[in-house]
C-alpha cells in the first residue's frame, strides 16, 4: 500500500506506459497471429508516445499558447509598462515583462515531436499491413506456425 | 552556392524520388537517367563536402537558417559534417550509384511492373542514410532511421518470392522494436537535458551531476539496445540473414553494403558526440563487457556462415561477424581501434558490395544458389570471378586490400588496449573466411567444368536464359557489362583504398582529435 502511494501514485503514466511496453512487445513476441503481432507493435508505440506526452506535462500548466502577440512582446522589453497578462489567469502574473514563466506552460516540444512519431508508426503500420496482405496471398494464411510448415514443405513458388 | 551544399546533398535524391514518380510512371525508361542524375548530384556534393572539411574542419549548417548566434542553441536542426561522416558519405553515394547501374536492367528484370516504384525507394533511401550520417539531431536522426528502414522494408518486399516477403516482415518488427528503443532513449536525454542538439546534450551531459544520473545511464542501455537492433549485432541479428537473402538481388546490393554500416556509424556518432567518450570508457566502464559480446557476435557470425551451404546466406552471417569487428573495435576505448572501427565502415561496405554483386551474377547466370553449384565457374565467367576473389581476399585480410588494413588497425587496437579475446576472435574469424573462400575457390577454379557434370536438362534451362549469356562479345559467358563494370569498379576500389589508406586514416584521425575531449580520453 504504501509502496502504491509513494511511487505508483506520483508516477501513474509512467507506470502505465511500461506495462503497456511490455504488453506490445509481449504480442510481438508470443503471438502467432501476423496481424495479432501487429497490434502489438501499434501498443508497443503508443505506449512510447504517452511516455513523450508525460514528459511535457506541468502540474498546474496550461497549453502553451501566449495571449498576446509576438511584437507587443518584443515592445514591453524595452517599454516596461503594462503587460500583465503573459501567464494566464490562475497564478500570479508577473511584472517583468519578458517573464513567460514556463512553469505555467507545459513543454510544447515533445507533444510536437510525437506528432512525428504518429506519422512515423502509422506509416509502418502501413508498410507492415501491406506486406502482411502479399503474404496472405502468398501462403494463404496469417499463422505465422501454418506458414513457417509451408514453408517447410517447400509449395509452389515457394523454394526451400 | 557552396555553403548550401549539405542540403543539396539531401535534396537532390529527395527531389529525384519525387521526379521518378511523377515522370517514371508511364516510360520505364526514364527512370534510370533520373536517379543517376540525382546521385551523381549527391556524389559530387559529397567529394566536395569532403575536400572542404579536410582543407577548413568541420561543416556547420543549420537548416532553414536558425543560427546559434541570433537564436539559442537547440533551435532547428544542425547538419554538421566532419572527417568521419564525410567520409561516410561518399561511399553510402558511391556504392548507391554502383548499385544503380547494376540494377539498370535487374530492376526491371525483377519487377516488371514495380520499377519505378523501385528506383523511387531507391533514392528515398539514400536520403534516409545520407541524413542519419550528417544529423546533429537526436530526435531528427530517429525520423531519418525510421525514413531508410521503412523504405528498405518495401525494397526487401518487393521481390516475388514468398519468403521474402515473410522475411520482410520480420525485418518490420525487428526494425521497429530497434528504432522505437532509441525513441525511448531520445526521450530520456531529453528529460535529463531539455535538448535534442547532440552537441547541446554533450554540453549538458558533462557535469558530473548531470552525468552520473541513473536517468542517462538508463538513456544510453535503450539507444544502445536500439542501435544493435539495426545493426543486427550477435543477439539481435535474426532478422537479416532472411531479409537480405530472399529479397530481390538489387535491393540486396543496395542494402546490405549500406544499413549495417550506418547503423554502426551512428553508434560511434552518439557515443562520441552525444555522450561523448569520457563518460563512454571512464564513467561508464563497460568497454571489457562489450568487446566480449563483439568477439562473441564474430565468432558465432563466423561459425554460422561455416554451417551456410547457400552462398548468399553464408554472405549475410559475415555481415553479423563485420558488425561484431566494427563493435568491438568502437569499444576498445582506444584510439587505434575506434580508427580501425572507422576505417572498416568504409572497407567492408565495398567489400559487401563486391561479394554481392559477385554472388548475384553467379545466382542469375548459373542458377547457382549453392556453393557446391559453383564448380569449373572460373572458365565459364573469369572476369566476374575475379571480382569475387578480390572481395573475398578483402574479406579475409590479404594486403593490399582494404580488408587488410582495416584488420591491421583494429588488430593494433586490440594488443594496445590489452583485450586479448578481440584480438584472438579476429583472427580466428580471418582463418574461418580464409577457409569460407577458399573453399568456393577451389570448388570454382578446380571444379569439373559445369557443363560435363550438369545433366541435360540444367543445361537447357540456361540456354533458354538468352539474356544470360552475353550482350557483347568481350563478357560472353559473363553476366552483362551493366552488371559486371560496377563489379569491377568496386573491386578496383576495394584496393584503391587499401593502397591509399594513409590519408584517409589522416583524415579520421584528425576528425577524432576534432571532437570534444575525444583527444583527451581516447589518445
Amino acid at each position: 500500500m504504501e509502496f502504491i502511494q509513494n511511487s505508483v501514485l506520483p508516477h501513474f503514466n509512467y507506470w502505465v506506459y511500461v506495462i503497456l511496453m511490455m504488453i506490445g512487445l509481449y504480442a510481438m513476441i508470443t503471438k502467432k497471429n501476423l496481424v495479432k503481432k501487429l497490434i502489438g507493435m501499434t501498443i508497443f508505440q503508443t505506449a512510447i508516445i504517452l511516455f513523450y506526452v508525460s514528459i511535457g506535462v506541468k502540474t498546474g500548466s496550461t497549453i502553451p499558447i501566449l495571449e498576446h502577440h509576438a511584437e507587443e512582446h518584443g515592445e514591453a522589453v524595452t517599454d516596461t509598462g503594462g503587460h500583465h497578462e503573459e501567464a494566464p489567469g490562475e497564478h500570479e502574473s508577473h511584472d517583468s515583462i519578458h517573464a513567460v514563466d514556463p512553469d505555467h506552460f507545459a513543454n510544447p516540444l515533445p507533444h510536437v515531436l510525437m506528432l512525428t512519431a504518429i506519422v512515423v508508426g502509422v506509416s509502418t503500420l502501413g508498410v507492415a499491413l501491406a506486406i502482411s496482405q502479399s503474404i496472405y496471398k502468398d501462403f494463404g494464411t496469417l499463422e505465422e506456425h501454418e506458414i513457417l510448415e509451408k514453408i517447410k514443405q517447400g509449395g509452389p513458388g515457394i523454394d526451400v | 552556392m557552396s555553403e548550401q551544399l549539405p542540403a543539396i546533398l539531401l535534396l537532390s535524391p529527395l527531389f529525384g524520388a519525387l521526379i521518378t514518380g511523377l515522370v517514371g510512371m508511364t516510360d520505364h525508361r526514364r527512370c534510370f537517367p533520373i536517379l543517376a542524375t540525382a546521385l551523381t548530384v549527391s556524389l559530387f556534393c559529397a567529394i566536395s563536402l569532403l575536400a572542404q572539411v579536410v582543407k577548413s574542419g568541420p561543416i556547420d549548417y543549420f537548416v532553414g537558417g536558425w543560427d546559434p548566434q541570433r537564436v539559442p542553441l537547440g533551435i532547428g536542426i544542425q547538419l554538421r559534417i566532419d572527417g568521419i561522416n564525410a567520409l561516410l558519405l561518399v561511399v553510402i553515394t558511391t556504392v548507391a550509384l554502383l548499385t544503380s547501374i547494376y540494377s539498370i536492367r535487374r530492376a526491371g528484370e525483377e519487377n516488371t511492373e514495380k520499377t519505378p516504384q523501385f528506383y523511387m525507394l531507391s533514392q528515398m533511401l539514400c536520403v534516409g542514410l545520407l541524413g542519419i550520417t550528417v544529423t546533429a539531431d537526436a530526435f531528427n536522426l530517429f525520423v531519418l532511421v525510421e525514413v531508410s528502414s521503412l523504405t528498405s522494408y518495401a525494397l526487401v518486399a518487393m521481390g516475388s518470392k514468398p519468403r521474402g516477403t515473410m522475411a520482410a516482415f520480420n525485418y518490420i518488427i525487428m526494425g521497429t522494436i530497434g528504432a522505437s528503443f532509441y525513441l525511448l532513449g531520445v526521450g530520456y536525454l531529453y528529460m535529463k537535458t531539455g535538448m535534442l542538439n547532440m552537441a547541446a546534450i554533450h554540453q549538458i551531459l558533462s557535469d558530473p551531476n548531470v552525468g552520473h544520473s541513473p536517468t542517462v545511464y538508463v538513456a544510453f542501455i535503450l539507444i544502445l539496445v536500439g542501435v544493435w537492433t539495426k545493426m543486427a549485432f550477435f543477439p539481435l541479428y535474426g532478422w537479416l540473414p532472411n531479409a537480405y537473402s530472399y529479397c530481390p538481388s538489387t535491393t540486396s546490393c543496395l542494402l546490405a553494403p549500406l544499413m549495417t554500416k550506418v547503423s554502426v556509424y551512428v553508434m560511434i556518432r552518439v557515443m562520441l558526440s552525444v555522450f561523448g567518450s569520457e563518460w563512454i570508457f571512464q564513467s561508464l566502464g563497460w568497454s571489457h563487457t562489450v568487446v566480449w559480446l563483439a568477439c562473441i557476435a564474430i565468432v558465432a557470425g563466423s561459425v554460422l556462415a561455416l554451417a551456410q551451404v547457400e552462398l548468399k546466406k553464408m554472405l549475410c552471417y559475415l555481415i553479423v561477424a563485420e558488425v561484431g569487428y566494427m563493435v568491438g573495435g568502437a569499444w576498445l576505448a582506444n584510439h587505434w581501434g575506434m580508427v580501425g572501427a572507422i576505417y572498416h565502415i568504409l572497407s567492408d561496405a565495398f567489400m559487401t558490395l563486391c561479394l554481392f554483386i559477385a554472388a548475384n551474377i553467379f545466382i542469375k547466370n548459373r542458377r547457382a544458389e549453392r556453393i557446391d553449384q559453383l564448380e569449373g565457374l572460373f572458365k565459364k565467367m573469369p572476369i566476374t570471378t575475379t571480382g569475387f576473389v578480390i572481395g573475398a581476399l578483402a574479406m579475409i585480410g590479404v594486403p593490399p586490400t582494404a580488408g587488410f588494413f582495416s584488420k591491421w588497425y583494429l588488430l593494433r587496437g586490440g594488443i594496445e588496449s590489452g583485450q586479448w579475446g578481440y584480438v584472438v576472435a579476429l583472427l580466428i574469424s580471418s582463418l574461418v573466411n580464409a577457409i569460407l573462400f577458399f573453399r568456393i575457390f577451389e570448388v570454382a577454379y578446380f571444379g569439373k567444368n559445369p557443363v560435363e557434370s550438369h545433366d541435360a536438362h540444367h543445361d537447357h534451362e540456361d540456354e533458354t536464359q538468352p539474356s544470360s549469356v552475353g550482350d557483347s562479345t568481350l563478357f560472353s559467358g559473363e553476366g552483362r557489362p551493366t552488371t559486371v563494370i560496377p563489379l569491377l569498379i568496386t573491386a578496383a576500389i576495394i584496393v584503391l583504398l587499401g593502397v591509399f589508406n594513409g590519408p584517409i586514416v589522416e583524415i579520421i584521425q584528425q576528425a577524432l582529435d576534432g571532437m570534444p575531449v575525444v583527444g583527451a580520453a581516447i589518445r
